[in-house]
């Protein structure tokens, strides 16, 4: 088979015809052969249990040439445009802009946040979304310590999520603690767990690393589940105490906010304050980051990711290193762990799946990889993206897989792809993705 | 009464399964001075290195630093991260080993980890921003700019050091390895892919840390001219096992050096040294 370049480009329009239509058939008979069976027929369980079938030959052959016409415009548009690159697609000027305008959206995202109660208050489901979308991102700031910064790559860290979740709940069933009693135990149970997850791993790197990180997570999961006696197994935890504003009850009660202030009482009160307690946690977890990073501790955790031999070299201990960079990350998991259980009221087993932990990872890499404010605009993106996409019904999976497709392509190092120095002497300039290191283990 | 010497290697032994790779070996380092490692290629320079630093563990042998105020240590019995940070020993790599992605200033900042840790309280007082801390953040980024200036990258202080230069790399290992304050400083082929430039600067900076800091210098080098004109001391293995020592001039002059490296046997590599004479 000959391998064509774009060198071809001077060749003679005849040739050029000639490829494009080559290359158009070619497409369009991959997407005969690929969905034909996707698309051309439909198959579904008859009412009594049967499978029955029918075809869709007329939909089939609309995408087959959608495909054909598709290929000929692109090739076509190669040809005369040129090769398309993500620069070229938007004018410098634009590019200037965004980057000039990207220093004021991290204050503008926080003051928003800020807000949201205020212009949302009316509207229950943009307030549970807000702190939805804030719990993720609280998560992925965690995560981001590892994953990010320290560059482990970890696909259990839903484990220290329920850990979180559970020590909360126990704890607060059990010995009737208050939720800001129980949020440090919380996070400092997680922490442990963090380290006792690190111990076995330490020697590990890259896809093995991956790979125990990944049975970590589901065995805390099955534990839960079959530790019937101590988690309740699967019909989980149930009436967690609700959290109080210093002892306040945030209910309809005598004693409660709305009476004590006069006011009358409303549900939305909670959500508020409940938006106001993750918003808070959130904040925490990113100015300890930030703060982190600008300490011995976090830059050698970035110093590991770029090259462990080095570190060991000039005398830094990779093991605690390392150590710390989970306890830190499981820590702020298990903050977001007690929050979540005491905002649902009920926890089980089926919340820590193996589908969260992939859900904060995807949140960290789109997001760019040691970025804070790229981790928040992608947990924003995937969490709120995804309802946004609701009303796309049975579509909205594949719009999103589609959007983290063109950006991978187009970002392949996240939304936030280059890194800002911890210290500089003169001007603090911004580090191009291409030399910072992903981490291997 | 100071030890004249640094660090003494007896009987080291390295294995690597069936090969041997270091075989007998027994040398030492004077304190103060430049001591030059040289031989053929896959002599086993760079194992008698990671020897020393930590990053193998020796088949046999005894590997000793000496303190002037305290007592010995073994290096062999040290993991690689307390050999630096407790024997102050610091390496630089054959194939460089810098923070690509940090700042050049970044990476010598790292390099004072264990003492900025100290300084941070186990990052508790740095957390809160303690002055205890920042006043001794100031003075690792003084020490950072000092050794900038020395290696004369100050202007490339806020660049990514994987931006550098290649001649600029080297330097900055070296400073990077200085950071640490080391008693011995141990540096595998710097003048790798200098040209002669840069090469006689690198002698230059390695004789003024001889001078100023008084660190003691253990270094590989196949460059001869940097060999020759920097050491002190000169240790020639091949295969293994030591061939000749002495100064620069005895090692030159040596027939059995001279064998090693032009590739043929002593006998033959007299002759041809006799008849050219």
């Amino acid at each position: 088979m000959t391998t064509i370049s774009s060198d071809h480009v001077k060749a003679s329009p005849t040739s050029d015809i000639a490829f494009i239509l080559k290359k158009a058939f070619i497409s369009a008979a991959i997407a005969l052969v690929l969905f034909s069976l996707m698309i051309g027929i439909r198959t579904e369980a008859g009412p009594t249990g049967q499978l029955i079938y029918w075809t869709r030959f007329d939909d089939l052959a609309a995408i087959v040439a959608a495909v054909f016409g598709g290929s000929i415009l692109v090739e076509a548009l190669r040809r005369w445009v040129g090769p398309i690159r993500p620069g070229s697609l938007v004018p410098a000027s634009v590019q200037g802009a965004v980057a000039q305008s990207s220093r004021f959206l991290a204050p503008a995202l926080l003051v928003f946040a800020l807000f949201v109660p205020v212009i949302f208050y009316n509207q229950r489901y943009i307030l549970d979304l807000g702190i939805l979308v804030l719990t993720y991102v609280m998560l992925g700031w965690g995560l981001n310590v590892v994953v990010g910064l320290a560059g482990l790559l970890d696909l259990g860290y839903v484990a220290f999520y329920a850990v979180g979740a559970y020590s909360y709940a126990l704890l607060a069933t059990s010995f009737d603690l208050s939720f800001w009693v129980c949020l440090p135990l919380a996070g400092l149970f997680a922490a442990c767990w963090g380290v006792m997850l690190g111990f076995p791993v330490l020697r590990l790197r890259g896809d093995y690393l991956a790979i125990v990180t990944l049975a970590f997570g589901e065995i805390i999961r099955l534990v839960i589940l079959n530790w019937q006696s101590l988690t309740g197994g699967p019909n989980g935890i149930s009436s967690i105490p609700r959290p109080t504003l210093f002892g306040i009850p945030l209910t309809n009660d005598d004693d409660g906010l709305a009476a004590r202030l006069g006011i009358e009482y409303s549900p939305t009160h909670r959500i508020v304050f409940l938006f106001y307690v993750i918003l808070g946690l959130a904040l925490l977890t990113n100015w300890v980051t930030i703060r982190l990073r600008r300490l011995p501790i976090g830059r050698a955790w970035e110093a590991l990711r770029e090259d462990e031999i080095a570190c060991r070299a000039l005398g830094i201990n990779t093991t605690t290193t390392k150590l710390t960079a989970f306890a830190t990350g499981a820590m702020f998991g298990g903050f977001a762990g007690a929050f979540f259980a005491t905002r649902q009221g009920f926890i089980s087993p089926e919340s820590f799946t193996f589908q969260e932990s992939a859900l904060v990872l995807a949140i960290v890499v789109l997001g760019g990889m040691g970025s804070q404010l790229g981790v928040a605009i992608a947990a924003l993106c995937m969490i709120g993206g995804f309802e946004l996409f609701r009303g796309l019904d049975q579509y909205r999976m594949l719009v999103l897989g589609m959007a983290m497709v063109l950006l991978m392509i187009w970002r392949p190092r996240g939304i936030i792809g280059h890194r800002a120095p911890t210290v500089y002497l003169k001007k603090a300039e911004a580090i191009s993705s291409e030399l910072v290191k992903e981490g291997h283990g | 009464m100071s030890d004249p010497l640094i660090l003494s290697v007896d009987h080291l032994m390295m294995r690597f399964g069936g090969i041997v790779a270091v075989n007998d070996l027994t040398f030492a380092a004077a304190r103060g001075q430049i001591t030059a490692l040289i031989g053929p290629n896959g002599a086993g320079k760079t194992t008698v290195f990671n020897c020393i630093t930590g990053f193998y563990k020796p088949t046999g042998g005894v590997i000793r630093l000496k303190q002037t105020d305290r007592a010995d240590i073994a290096l062999e019995q040290l993991n690689d991260f307390r050999i630096a940070k407790l024997a102050k020993v610091a390496r630089t790599f054959q194939n460089i080993r810098l923070f690509p992605g940090m700042t050049v200033l970044e990476n010598l900042m790292v390099a004072q980890h264990n003492a900025l840790m100290r300084a941070s309280g186990l990052t508790f007082l740095g957390l809160i921003g303690a002055p205890s801390w920042r006043a001794a953040e100031k003075r690792a980024i003084d020490l950072a700019v000092f050794w900038l200036k020395r290696v004369s990258l100050f202007d490339r202080a806020d660049d990514a050091a994987g931006n550098l230069a290649y001649g600029d790399q080297r330097r900055l290992e070296i400073a990077r390895a200085m950071c640490t304050e080391p008693a011995l400083l141990c540096l595998d082929e710097p003048a790798a892919g200098l040209n002669s430039r840069e090469s006689a600067a690198l002698s230059e900076l390695l004789l003024s840390i001889r001078a100023d800091q008084g660190t003691s210098i253990l270094l590989i080098e196949h460059d001869m001219s940097v060999v020759m004109e920097i050491s002190d001391h000169v240790v020639v293995m091949d295969y293994g096992v030591k061939i000749a020592e002495g100064s620069p001039q005895q090692v030159r002059d040596d027939p059995k050096v001279i064998a090693a490296y032009l590739g043929a046997d002593e006998k033959e590599a007299i002759s041809v040294m006799e008849s050219g004479e």
